[in-house]
């Protein structure tokens, strides 16, 4: 087979992978990238995306009941499974074509098949077996993702026991479901669930749910979830699952004592396992720790030439993490000037349940680690023009600042459209501003943009509207 | 349409510069290849060529102002036949950058009329702006002097991290932070009559360098007598030889000649400290202090080991030269792996130069003079000259650096082996 030639090879055309291959193209680099799959990875066929938009029907269902409230009325409410969940794959596949485009508007390379490192410099390309491609490229970049890790005596069967795959493609909506883990991935489906009919029961090993946020956020998010009715066990474990023909009845520890419950569905989200495997790494010397490529600031593994970026380098797992570090491997390959290593604590985190959660940087109790003064803002969506109007008067903003510096340590937001509010931190944050500047700055009124600015006046005595 | 006129980038690497001088005035009417403008960079002053023909219609960055942006319209210019483009321009689509007093004159003109009436005048603009709010809060806060640092951040943007300050992580705070001494800028003292200079961009440079030099880098100073005679019979020689071509070696030729061969032979010594690693370079590019009005810089003789004597001695005589006129292009003086400093001309016995950073070493001379020397044993007199190497010792230690110094000597003192 005639070998092909690259300045760079990308394996995955992931979130990080694609925007990787883009950024390179766009620097002049002769790039190719080879999938497996699907061109936009995980995020845009099985992740992100068509999550979103079995969110947006839920969120649409919920607002029906609740019509009253605005003055509408409509009658018999109701849904088709198979249409919700056709809408979802058609958004996939929309954008999933748009990676397309965009790849080969900016000419880059794209090679269907399963790559593996085959010597220095080399990547042999096979698709059912069968060898489709010779590449060799003076850099490659492993982008291969990441999947959901499985539990032993809990692992997924695709039937009665779900991943976040066979979740997003239900036949129809489980009567009763229980979903293992609280993170995004376990929230956001408990979340779609339940607003859908469901009967919801999440089981958290931590003593509280979305644990990564900042405790005040779990304890908020808690709350109304559990007044939408959803059942939340934190501090507990899933011990055993016991299948029936169409049922699966789960044996659950919590404070010493044993409870077992039964539930048509069970969903694991109970965290991520990098994808290693198959892809040559035996034999060179990049080092894999936990299921996770080992790097270095820039992205470079133990083998020269050969980087890794994405879910496959650890956490945080998340699209917009995967792409930056993308960015930054290619401009450091390209030889800029002024890069600058990912600092995760300007890597925002989003889950789209309802309530919405959206966060960056320190929470208040690891910035008040080892004694560092702070000075905290809050400031509630009652007090919030449209959020009223909206007629979502729950949530919250929280901001914590550095009490000597004035440095935004963290942002930490419930309530609705966060997701879309928290960039504006994260630019205070990229941009080293502090508390001063944002107080200075004039946010439109009416938006729920205000409450960032209120939360921002109210650390330092100043608030407004409360 | 008027023709904008833009800060051009005058090397890869510049950001910003200094629009030293106007060589055209408002109404000037501007041939292609006219020289429009000189720009100061941190080293070098350049002359900016007009593009097209035209008449300059507006100058909206006066001369003397600093930090200009690569990409700044510094100058609207009328295209050839255009009639009144003063006049046809809507609002400023630039916000103009406004001296702080109010008393100050704007010495921006508007139009083409009143251009000859007034002179241009320099207006001093603050600096900054080149730090972010947190960066400058915490430099304020710790007495750090921002013009002192680099930025990593965009468009060189001095970031927190910059200030090199211990990571803010919960853990490490705990400890207390090193004090980091202030730069305390001492006012003149009472009653004394004097002048205020205002720092050149190669004053301020020379500065912040050196400073950062001699705060980060733990030098340590190796000093050796070399007996120069061999050196100085050989020099007559190839000189004799060479009459005819015009190229004159200098003994400085033949040093930076010496230490090239040395630092190939000794290549631990021809290294870069750079945080969790070191660079060690296969090529010796010697950087060669030339003193010129208002400060040094150090043009480089790139690959120095393998260069001719004679190519070396044209090249140090022709880049000595435009250094002193100030025509020397960024990449002709930035880089280099190692730097040599010769004061011996003016009867300095020893020196101790101070590391010109990133570099690891640079090699302080001193006069060749007559001195008492021993010789087998027997006390005779010998031309005799003391050199002194400073070292990074985060890169180099103490008996790598006494191998290079040996060898040096040795090539000096036999000098016929740095021509083999």
């Amino acid at each position: 087979m005639a070998e092909q030639s690259f300045d760079l090879a990308v394996l995955g055309a992931g979130p990080g992978g694609y925007v990787a291959a883009i950024r390179a193209a766009q620097l002049g680099l002769k790039t190719v990238v080879i999938e497996r799959e699907h061109l936009g990875g995980i995020c845009l066929n099985w992740g992100c995306i068509p999550t979103k938009a079995l969110l947006r029907t839920s969120e649409i269902y919920h607002t029906l009941h609740h019509l009253d409230e605005f003055g509408l009325s409509a009658k018999e409410i109701s849904y088709d499974p198979k249409k919700v969940v056709e809408r979802s794959r058609k958004v996939a596949k929309q954008l999933s074509d748009g990676v397309k485009f965009l790849l080969r508007k900016n000419k880059v390379t794209v090679i269907d098949g399963a790559g593996k490192l085959a010597g220095k410099g080399r990547i042999a390309v096979a698709k059912d077996g069968k060898a489709v491609a010779d590449v060799v490229a003076k850099h490659i970049i492993i982008a291969t993702g990441a999947r959901a890790r499985s539990l032993p005596g809990l692992e997924a069967d695709g039937k009665l026991v779900w991943t976040y795959k066979e979740a997003m493609v239900p036949p129809s909506i489980p009567k009763s479901l229980l979903v293992i883990g609280s993170g995004a991935i376990g929230i956001e489906f408990a979340s779609f669930y339940r607003t859908m009919g469901a009967e919801v029961t999440v089981v958290e090993v931590l003593d509280r749910i979305l644990p990564v946020e900042d405790e005040e956020v779990s304890a908020f998010a808690h709350k109304q979830f559990e007044k939408q009715g959803m059942k939340l066990l934190t501090s507990a474990k899933v011990t055993k699952l016991d299948k029936a023909k169409d049922s699966v009845t789960a044996t659950i520890e919590q404070g010493g004592k044993t409870t077992k419950v039964t539930v048509e569905r069970v969903i694991s989200a109970v965290g991520i396992t990098g994808n290693v495997e198959d892809i040559g790494l035996e034999g060179t010397k990049v080092k894999v720790e936990k299921s996770h490529i080992v790097v270095d600031e820039w992205l470079r593994t133990g083998e020269p030439n050969v980087y890794a970026i994405g879910d496959v380098v650890g956490a945080p797992w998340l699209a917009h993490k995967a792409s930056h570090e993308g960015v930054i491997c290619v401009e450091k390959i390209a030889g800029l000037d002024h890069v600058q290593p990912l600092n995760v604590l300007n890597v925002p985190g989003c889950t789209y349940c309802t309530p919405q959660v959206a966060s960056v940087g320190l929470t208040e109790a690891r910035a008040k680690e080892g004694g560092r003064k702070v000075k905290v803002g809050r400031f509630p969506y009652i007090g919030n023009g449209k959020a009223i109007a909206l007629g979502e008067p729950e949530g919250f903003v929280k901001t914590v600042f550095d009490a000597e510096t004035g440095e935004l340590l963290g942002a930490h937001m419930v309530g609705a459209e966060v997701t879309e509010l928290i960039q504006g931190f994260t630019i205070a944050k990229t941009l080293e501003t502090t508390e001063s500047e944002l107080m200075e700055t004039i946010f439109p009124h009416p938006t729920l943009s205000e409450m960032m600015h209120e939360s921002v006046l109210d650390a330092y005595g100043r608030a407004v509207h409360i | 349409m008027p023709i904008e006129l833009k800060m051009p980038a005058l090397s890869p690497t510049m950001e910003e510069g200094k629009l030293a001088r106007w060589l055209v005035a408002v109404g000037d009417s501007v041939r292609a290849g006219d020289l429009l403008a000189e720009i100061e960079t941190d080293k070098a002053t350049m002359e900016v060529e007009a593009d097209e023909d035209g008449t300059l219609s507006e100058v909206l960055v006066v001369e003397g102002t600093e930090g200009v942006k690569v990409g700044e319209v510094i100058a609207l210019m009328a295209s050839a036949g255009e009639a009144s483009p003063a006049a046809e321009r809507a609002e400023p689509k630039r916000e103009m950058r406004e001296p702080a007093p109010a008393a100050a004159p704007r010495a921006v003109q508007t139009s083409a009329a009143a251009a000859t009436a007034q002179p241009i005048k320099p207006v001093a603009l603050p600096s900054g702006g080149k730090a972010t709010p947190l960066a400058r809060r915490i430099a304020a806060a710790n007495g750090i002097d921002l013009n002192a640092l680099s930025g990593s951040g965009p468009s060189g943007k001095i970031l927190k991290i910059d200030l090199g300050l211990p990571p803010v992580t919960p853990a490490i705070r705990a400890a207390a932070a090193p004090a980091v001494e202030p730069p305390i800028a001492y006012g003149p003292p009472p009653d004394v009559p004097h002048a205020v200079i205002e720092l050149s961009s190669m004053r301020k440079t020379i500065a912040r360098r050196l400073s950062e030099a001699k705060r980060t880098v733990p030098h340590f100073y190796l000093s050796i007598d070399c007996n120069l005679d061999p050196l100085l019979a050989l020099r007559q020689q190839l000189n004799a030889d060479l009459a005819e071509t015009g190229v004159k070696l200098s003994v400085n030729d033949m040093l930076m000649k010496a230490l090239a061969v040395a630092l190939a032979e000794v290549p631990d010594a021809n290294v870069q400290f750079a945080g969790d690693r070191l660079y060690r370079f296969e090529r010796v590019d010697i950087s060669m202090a030339v003193a010129v009005d208002g400060g040094l810089i150090t043009p480089i003789i790139a690959d120095a080991a393998n260069k001719r004597l004679s190519v070396i001695a044209r090249e140090a005589k022709d880049l000595a030269a435009r250094a002193r006129e100030g025509k020397l292009k960024p990449p002709e003086f930035q880089g280099g792996t190692v730097s040599i400093s010769n004061l011996g001309m003016f009867g300095i016995k020893e020196m101790l130069p101070v590391i010109n950073p990133p570099q690891g070493m640079i090699l302080g001379v001193g006069a060749g003079e007559k001195r008492p020397y021993v010789i087998n044993d027997e006390l005779t007199v010998a031309t005799v000259m003391t050199v002194t190497g400073s070292f990074d010792h985060r890169a180099i230690d103490g008996a790598t650096g006494a191998q290079l110094m040996g060898v040096f000597k040795r090539l000096v003192e036999k000098p016929i082996a740095m021509l083999a």
